[in-house]
Formats: structure tokens, C-alpha cells, sequence
């Protein structure tokens, strides 16, 4: 399998990842190889193979829905980059 | 003293020998004093280890004293450490003081261990030799132009040159038991779902565990006991009662069934690495172990559906570093797209770029059936023929790594060839099992760990199958000779 540099730079969009054009060559070498040994999968049957997500196949746990944590904004917005009146900033996006 | 065993350390500073301030002292100047050369710590922790060893001693006056406590300790990079950097060797976390403890931090830090620092690692446990870090490659103490293995070289490094008795780390296709091979060391990564994951920054979820590096398996014991558990903050954390790990160490071997997979001894496999584990399996009879060769006919299969699963979960993991929150942010965004983008163009490294991108790709509209659910199928094969092997075997034996610790930039332009370093190591965190390596010799002057892997939360059998061999022969014992002083400047404690 082969990605071309476009597809690399689509995928760095999707992934939200600024890449170089120099970068952008890069990666669709080393993706493509990477696709390359992936695709020695598809050399296996799998059909009727039920997927597994959980080593245990165990179910998620539910909890009830009740109050554990305590609000500590604070300290949580202490180490953002930059904050207001409590609040996270971010670049305007409604003009 | 830095050869001294856990139990060895626990006694002393119970009959005041020295206390736990002279000894995490002297673990700090051993840091100090080899940080220059080996690079193993990110962030040292002078001032809150003694803090805390200043506490533990007033415990060990009282009476009130554990089986740990006192005994100082590093963690990997990657468990948050409340008020701590905690940075997972990213330029994104180098501001990220973390605002919680990790549980494996809380239940060590519970059991009275001073932490002496926080271990470099690749960056977002990413790599197979410390070379992804943004702090810088991490040097193997036996030859420091070699690599340590990765991903939690710094814990390994760490331990194998005696600055620290024991330290954390995380395993999620071999990043415990690939540097504990590398270096010579001890390393468990416990069954998934043992360790709770809350607070370990995730790579991917599905496969992460945490576990111990230590000198043997009784000192392992001692710190993987307290370090598991169920946690409700991790969704994925098991139920099953933890049980006494060094209780059973000293079973008897009698009849105990090795089976040894026939494709972990095939081509690709180093002579002399083949060696070393055939004299291991060797000893192994002579306790009165059954030998019976066993077929896993999946396993060529594990690396190609690992590089489909740990990237698509990391592609969503790491999803989160923003840089709104907390992490790096770009200067002068011109929009909210140009400050995602640069935001994490600019702080992650090249190997974790790559993985987010084969992730995204593989996750991406029309392809998810093709590579993920395909990947999922292949986990189950894999996962099976591990099952059907230990209705035959107690243990499973073999090589960690195809090859001893390789050169620094040895394999760091060819992605695919660090990939197949992990060849041994990787299918048993699909299926979730434990895996350990424990030093089985040398070849060429550089360590060989042998692999065991056991069933299900047989964490305290193969402690116990580890313990028996390494009260037998001494590997265990070696230490690289280059890091026997110590520069004290406090005096010998």
C-alpha cells in the first residue's frame, strides 16, 4: 500500500497535527510501510470471529449516578495556558 | 547498601542501622551522581523524597512501620504525581504539574516509599529505546552506547545501575519486560486489570499496564502486592482479591509444566541470546520441571494487529492534548484550527506523530471494518491460542527480545525494524496476560532476560517460578561494574 503525500496531509488535518511538506514525505513512506505489515492480516480468515475489545471479556462497569468528586477548578486552571473569570480561553470562533 | 534486598533494607532501618533519611540520601547522590551519564530522570525529587523519608522514619519509630516503608523508589514519567511535572517525555507535558496522584503513586506513597524522582521514558510510552524522548536518550549502564531498552528505559536504567532498589513502569506491547532484558534486570507486568490505570497517562487503554522493575522476584513481590488492586476510577480494574505474592515463593518446581512455543525459537532469534535461554530451561529441568514444546500459530500475527489497535487508541487518547486545558500552546493562534493544529505539531515528537496519523487513518470513515474490527478478530485468534496452551502448560518460557540491547541510532530511522524488537513481547498484552523477565545470563557482555508468561492472575505463581531460579544461579546479582561507587557527600549512611 502506498499513501501519497495529499493523503498524508488529509490524515494530519483529520488528526489536527500542523506537518511540514518535508514531513508530510516522510510519513507517507513510513505509513505506507507500516500499512504494508498491517495488511498481513488480511491473509486470515476471519469470518465468524467474534472481535475482541477486553482481554477478560469483561463488560464496562456501571456506577450510580451520584456526586463523587470534588470541584477543584482552581487547581485545574492553574495549570491552563490561558484562563478568564474562570473559564478556559481559546482563539475566538464567532466573529 | 545498594545491593541490599527490600527485606534486607526493611530490617535495617527497623533496628536503626541508618535511618531512611541517610538512605535516600544515598540513593539521591547515586542519582546525582550518575544523572550526567546516564540521563535516567526527568525530574529529580530531593527536597519531597526526604520530606517524605523524615515521615517514614517517624513510623519506623513508633512502630507503625510496614513492610515498605521507608524504602525510596522512582516512578516512571508517566504516573501523575500530585504537585509533581508530570511530563510522559513529551515537550507537550514539560509545564504539566499534575493536579492529582496517580493510584499506583497513592498506594506506594501509602505504603511509606519516599520517591527519589520521576524516570525518563519515551515519549508517551511510545518506542522500544528511549531514544522518543524530548529530554534526551536514556544510556544502558552496561555499555552507554547502547540503547536500554524502551519504553520505560529511565525505571530500567534506573534500577539496573542501583540508583534506585525498585521503580515503577508501564508495559503496553513490552515497555516492562523489554528493558528489564536489556539491562538485567527483574520486571512484572501483571495481568490487565491487576495495576490500576487511573492516573497513568494512556497510550492505549485496551493493552496499558502498569508494573514493578526490582533487583529479583521477592522484592517485586513485595512492591507488585502493593501496588494492585481493584480501583473504581479505573473502568477496566479487576475484582479479584490480590493475594499474597511472597507467601508462595518458595513452591517447590516438582512437576511444574514449561511449555516453550515452538515460533519463539525460529529464525530472526540471535544465536547467543539462544543460548542463554536454553541454559535457563536447562536449570528449570533440573528443579524437576517438565519440558513440553507447544505451538502459538497466531504469533507472527501479534505485531501487524498491534500496530492497528495501539495507534487507533492512541489517535483517541491522545485526542485530549488540546493545549486549552493544560500542555503546550502554540503562540499566536489565528484561529481554533491553527492552534489545534500547531499546538500539536509543534510539542509532539516524530514517533507519536506517526502513530496519532496510522491511528486516524485506521479509525477514518470506510476503513474501521478493514483495520480495527479486522485487528479485533485477529486479538481473539491470538488471545485463543494462548488459552488452549495453558490448558497443556503452567508457564510459558522463551526470549523477551530477538537480540541484546543494540546501538544508540541503530534502529531509529527504520521504524519497522524497532517495531520487531518487541516480536516475543507484544501478543501477551493482546491477550492481557502477565509477562515478567528475569536475567538468564549474558551474550556478548550484555544481559538476556528470560520471558514468563503466565495465566490470568498467576502474578504469585510466576513470582514464585522466578524466585526458584534466581536462588539457584546469581544473574540476578550482576551489576555493571562502572556504577559500584558512590560519590557521597554526605558521608556513607
Amino acid at each position: 500500500m502506498s499513501l501519497s503525500t495529499e493523503e498524508v496531509k488529509k490524515i494530519s488535518l483529520l488528526a489536527r497535527l500542523a506537518i511540514s511538506d518535508e514531513e508530510a514525505q516522510q510519513y507517507s513512506e513510513s505509513l505506507s510501510e507500516i500499512f504494508d505489515l498491517v495488511a498481513q492480516m488480511n491473509a486470515v480468515d476471519t469470518s465468524g470471529i467474534e472481535p475482541m475489545a477486553h482481554p477478560q471479556d469483561i463488560s464496562q462497569r456501571l456506577r450510580e449516578d451520584v456526586v463523587t468528586a470534588s470541584n477543584e477548578r482552581e487547581k485545574f486552571q492553574s495549570i491552563a495556558p490561558a484562563t478568564e473569570k474562570g473559564l478556559y480561553l481559546i482563539p475566538q470562533v464567532i466573529e | 547498601m545498594h545491593n541490599k534486598s527490600l527485606s534486607e533494607l526493611a530490617s535495617d532501618l527497623k533496628s536503626s542501622a541508618y535511618s531512611s533519611v541517610e538512605l535516600t540520601q544515598y540513593f539521591l547522590d547515586r542519582i546525582h551522581q550518575h544523572q550526567p551519564s546516564l540521563n535516567a530522570f526527568i525530574t529529580i525529587m530531593d527536597e519531597q523524597a526526604l520530606a517524605m523519608a523524615k515521615v517514614a522514619d517517624e513510623q519506623i519509630a513508633t512502630g507503625s512501620a510496614g513492610a515498605l516503608t521507608g524504602i525510596p523508589m522512582a516512578h516512571k514519567d508517566i504516573f501523575c504525581t500530585d504537585g509533581v511535572r508530570t511530563s510522559a517525555g513529551s515537550k507537550m507535558l514539560d509545564n504539566f504539574i499534575a493536579p492529582y496522584n496517580a493510584t499506583v503513586v497513592e498506594k506506594l506513597n501509602a505504603a511509606g516509599m519516599p520517591i527519589l524522582g520521576k524516570t525518563n521514558m519515551d515519549e508517551f510510552a511510545m518506542g522500544s529505546s528511549n531514544e522518543n524522548s524530548f529530554y534526551g536518550r536514556v544510556k544502558n549502564p552496561w555499555d552507554l552506547e547502547r540503547v536500554p531498552g524502551g519504553s520505560s528505559g529511565g525505571s530500567a536504567t534506573a534500577v539496573a545501575a542501583r540508583l534506585a532498589p525498585v521503580a515503577t513502569g508501564t508495559d503496553t506491547g513490552g515497555s516492562i519486560r523489554q528493558p528489564a532484558s536489556l539491562t538485567g534486570i527483574t520486571g512484572i507486568k501483571p495481568t490487565y486489570g491487576r495495576v490500576s490505570r487511573f492516573g497513568m497517562i494512556a497510550y492505549a487503554s485496551s493493552l496499558d499496564q502498569g508494573g514493578v522493575f526490582g533487583t529479583s522476584a521477592t522484592d517485586c513481590a513485595l512492591v507488585l502486592e502493593a501496588m494492585s488492586g481493584f480501583d473504581e476510577k479505573d473502568s477496566t480494574s479487576s475484582e479479584q482479591a490480590v493475594g499474597d505474592f511472597s507467601a508462595t515463593l518458595n513452591n517447590s518446581l516438582q512437576g511444574l509444566k514449561i511449555g516453550l512455543p515452538k515460533e519463539y525459537f525460529k529464525e530472526g532469534l540471535d544465536s547467543g541470546v539462544a543460548k542463554v535461554i536454553d541454559e535457563a530451561i536447562a536449570e528449570y529441568k533440573k528443579m524437576g520441571a517438565e519440558i513440553i514444546e507447544i505451538s502459538l500459530p497466531n504469533s507472527h500475527l501479534a505485531i501487524p494487529a498491534y500496530y492497528v489497535i495501539a495507534p487507533a487508541e492512541c489517535s483517541s487518547n491522545l485526542s485530549r492534548l488540546d493545549g486549552v486545558r493544560y500542555g503546550y500552546r502554540c503562540e499566536n493562534p489565528e484561529n481554533l484550527q491553527d492552534h489545534y493544529m500547531r499546538s500539536r505539531g509543534e510539542a509532539f515528537g516524530n514517533e507519536v506523530k506517526r502513530r496519532i496519523m496510522v491511528g486516524t487513518y485506521a479509525l477514518s470513515a470506510g476503513y474501521y471494518d478493514a483495520y480495527y474490527l479486522k485487528a479485533q478478530k485477529i486479538r481473539r485468534l491470538i488471545s485463543e491460542d494462548f488459552k488452549q496452551a495453558f490448558e497443556k502448560v503452567d508457564v510459558i518460557m522463551g526470549p523477551v527480545a530477538p537480540n541484546t540491547a543494540f546501538k544508540i541510532g541503530e534502529k531509529s530511522d527504520d521504524p519497522i525494524s524497532m517495531y520487531l524488537s518487541d516480536i516475543y513481547t507484544i501478543a501477551v498484552n493482546l491477550a492481557g496476560l502477565p509477562g515478567m523477565s528475569i536475567p538468564a545470563g549474558q551474550a556478548d557482555n550484555l544481559p538476556v532476560g528470560l520471558q514468563l508468561i503466565g495465566n490470568y492472575f498467576d502474578e504469585a505463581k510466576m513470582l514464585n517460578i522466578a524466585h526458584q531460579y534466581q536462588q539457584v544461579t546469581n544473574h540476578h546479582q550482576q551489576m555493571p561494574t562502572a556504577f559500584e561507587s558512590t560519590a557521597s557527600n554526605k558521608g556513607e549512611a
